[in-house]
């Protein structure tokens, strides 16, 4: 069975992100003055072949582990989903 | 005595270390490719500066896993010398083999240019032919070079002298306009708590010539080799 692995990264409070600040900036000139922090991120999509949703969710979690996420900087979440469910959903 | 110099896909100042070791050095020098799985008996390994992979991911986080990268663990467990460069540092942040990360710098830009580094620990293989808080001219060239790591972190770095480079000004002093990228504590270059894995944002092969216009690089390369020249004579 194929499973949709989406996995969001973002950066740790504390740890400085540039791009969002220039991007905050950027809407500041675009008179969003509302906009108060901005914090950049990363997304991931990973097909993964598994017999369940929990071996699929097991899987996806050594990944974010051992490569996808760096955790002195970088905090995550990511869950699965059938890919069958939702090519008929739509 | 052999020093290698690892190559990743990507990598670009291979070839600087390369020339520097063999060239300027007269060092018996080795290429090793990144699928290669030993190290090929050196004494010493360094990790170039450049864009392994791409840079993709993160700085460093692909190479981490390549086979080389296995061989050149194995090699800094049993105390061998490994001195990562630039992007060499990120892969040794990246592999846990020294703490921390590095951050894009703090104003967003690619950084290339001449900076002076105040030598903060002479008592370690890299640094022995240094003096105490002598200061060196040396360039720097990278993106993502804005140290990081968690406070109680940096306080045990900075307890056990693990702190081996930070930026400064010409006479050595440190204020917010002498460090460059943002990098917590001014810190250029950490080593391990064993003290055999160096790591530094600026480029010790780029400034080991008079004609590029500072020598301050090689004598990081030459205190290794009067290190394990010691070494071999049981000196130490």
């Amino acid at each position: 069975m194929k499973f949709l692995g989406k996995v969001t990264v973002t950066l740790k409070r504390g740890v400085f992100d540039p791009q969002g600040v220039t991007i905050k900036n950027a809407l500041h000139n675009l008179s969003f003055r509302e906009a108060e922090e901005v914090r950049t991120g990363k997304y991931f999509e990973v097909v993964i072949e598994a017999a369940n949703s929990t071996e699929a969710e097991k899987k996806l979690s050594e990944m974010c582990d051992l490569l996808l996420v760096n955790p002195v900087i970088e905090r995550h979440g990511c869950h699965v989903e059938p890919i069958e469910e939702m090519e008929s959903a739509t | 005595m052999r020093f290698a110099v690892v190559v990743f896909p990507g990598s670009n100042c291979d070839h600087d270390c390369y020339h520097v070791l063999s060239k300027v050095l007269g060092l018996e020098t080795v290429y090793v490719w990144h699928q290669e799985t030993d190290v090929r008996e050196a004494d010493c390994v360094i990790l170039p500066g450049g864009f392994s992979y791409g840079d993709y991911l993160r700085a460093g986080a692909i190479a981490r896993f390549s086979p080389v990268m296995q061989a050149v663990w194995k090699f800094a467990e049993k105390g061998g010398l490994v001195l990562g460069i630039c992007n060499g540092f990120q892969v040794l942040t990246e592999s846990r083999l020294l703490p921390g990360a590095l951050l894009p710098n703090l104003g967003g830009r690619f950084i290339c240019q001449d900076v002076y580094l105040r030598v903060e620990n002479t008592n370690t293989p890299f640094t022995n032919l240094f003096s105490q808080g002598e200061v060196i001219k040396i360039p720097i060239a990278h993106q993502e070079g804005n140290y990081f790591a968690q406070p109680q972190v940096i306080k045990k770095i900075q307890a056990e002298k693990q702190v081996t480079f930070r930026y400064c000004g010409p006479g050595g002093e440190m204020n917010a306009g002498t460090n460059p990228n943002g990098s917590l504590d001014a810190i250029a270059g950490i080593i391990s708590e064993r003290g055999n894995v160096l790591g530094l944002m600026p480029h010790p092969e780029r400034a080991s010539e008079e004609v590029l216009g500072s020598v301050g690089g090689k004598r990081v390369f030459q205190s290794v080799v009067k290190w394990l020249e010691e070494q071999k004579h049981g000196s130490r």
